[in-house]
């Protein structure tokens, strides 16, 4: 076999495109699946909670919105990290069409936090190390795209972004060791690697969500950086030839 | 299996429900709505696009004419 199967094929928008169209539908359904199965296992089979009575079944949007606005972050700081060291298109594209995605998890994580501490705590917000550092993530997402979308040239803007990036990515490590590192109302992590504070069904309710989450974010992300292709390479023949395609939205 | 004994029963979470729905509503929303603003945007640039590449190729014509 001399025509070796070659990942870096997939480097080039005019490859990358078609691929992700062809996966865009199978993310989605596999986030559906993992959805439903992590819905039902959490909102009507887990029981309730000793302590927080049925209010804790928001830990399963709270904890994998959470967990998204971080991991989604720091895949878009990888892309920046690629995109200054290697010079290479697709990297710049990939970080823009992840930051709306990032930042509405952010925004979630934030909104059923409140939602949460209300009725736990009785304040929505408090100025604690756990819930402060997520409000920076948060801005950092909508800084970067204020960022980006102010520079009109793709190239310098991602160059800029990209530093926005990897400046704020020592954001996460806080984020996640802040319920350690200072004395916070915010409870510690329900998961790690060695032991689980949780019941067996509401664990894998959990983590079903987080796995729809992720799947989402993937289709979404996918969905958007298309377009962004189209709009960069519109000067490539690759972009002429797929817009020349009969049909409303594009192909297919 | 089925932890709840009655529909009211879920929908009052406990007395939770307006933390709980409403935590649920709003990603439910998001996770709705962004999709739709996504594949609409797509179609407005391919739109643009289009009209782009009509009017260079035109300009082209033109030009090649003269």
């Amino acid at each position: 076999m001399t025509d070796r199967f070659n990942l870096y094929r997939f480097a080039s928008p005019a490859t990358f495109y078609p691929l992700a169209g062809t996966l865009i539908p199978y993310f989605a359904a596999v986030s559906v699946v993992f959805g439903l199965a992590g819905l039902w296992l959490g909102m009507l089979v887990a029981p309730t909670d000793f302590q927080q009575g049925e209010g804790y079944r928001i830990i399963f949007i709270h904890v994998p919105a959470s967990w998204m606005s971080m991991f989604i972050y720091l895949v878009m700081a990888f892309w920046a990290a690629i995109g200054l060291a290697f010079n290479t298109r697709l990297s710049g594209m990939m970080a823009q069409a992840l930051a709306p995605t990032g930042a509405l998890m952010a925004f979630l994580s934030l909104w059923t936090g409140a939602l949460w501490g209300k009725p736990m705590w009785g304040a929505w917000w408090v100025w604690d190390a756990r819930l402060t550092s997520e409000l920076i993530l948060l801005f950092l997402y909508i800084g970067y795209m204020a960022l980006t979308a102010a520079i009109d040239d793709p190239k310098r803007a991602d160059k800029a972004g990209g530093l926005l990036l990897l400046v704020g990515v020592v954001n996460i490590p806080i984020i996640y060791f802040s319920v350690k590192w200072w004395n916070t109302l915010h409870q510690g992590s329900s998961v790690n690697l060695t032991k689980s504070s949780m019941a067996e069904t509401m664990l894998w309710g959990m983590l079903l969500m987080a796995m729809c989450f992720w799947m989402y974010s993937i289709a979404v992300a996918f969905m958007r950086v298309r377009t962004i292709m189209l709009e960069r390479e519109r000067h490539t023949d690759w972009v002429k030839a797929e817009l020349a395609k009969a049909g409303n939205g594009g192909e297919q | 299996m089925i932890h709840w004994t009655s529909f009211s029963d879920f929908l009052a979470m406990g007395g939770y429900g307006l933390y709980v729905w409403g935590s649920f509503g709003a990603t439910a929303l998001i996770m709705a709505v962004e999709p739709i603003v996504v594949a609409r945007n797509r179609k407005t640039t391919i739109a643009r696009l289009r009209r782009q590449l009509r009017a260079d190729a035109r300009a082209e014509n033109r030009n090649a004419t003269e």
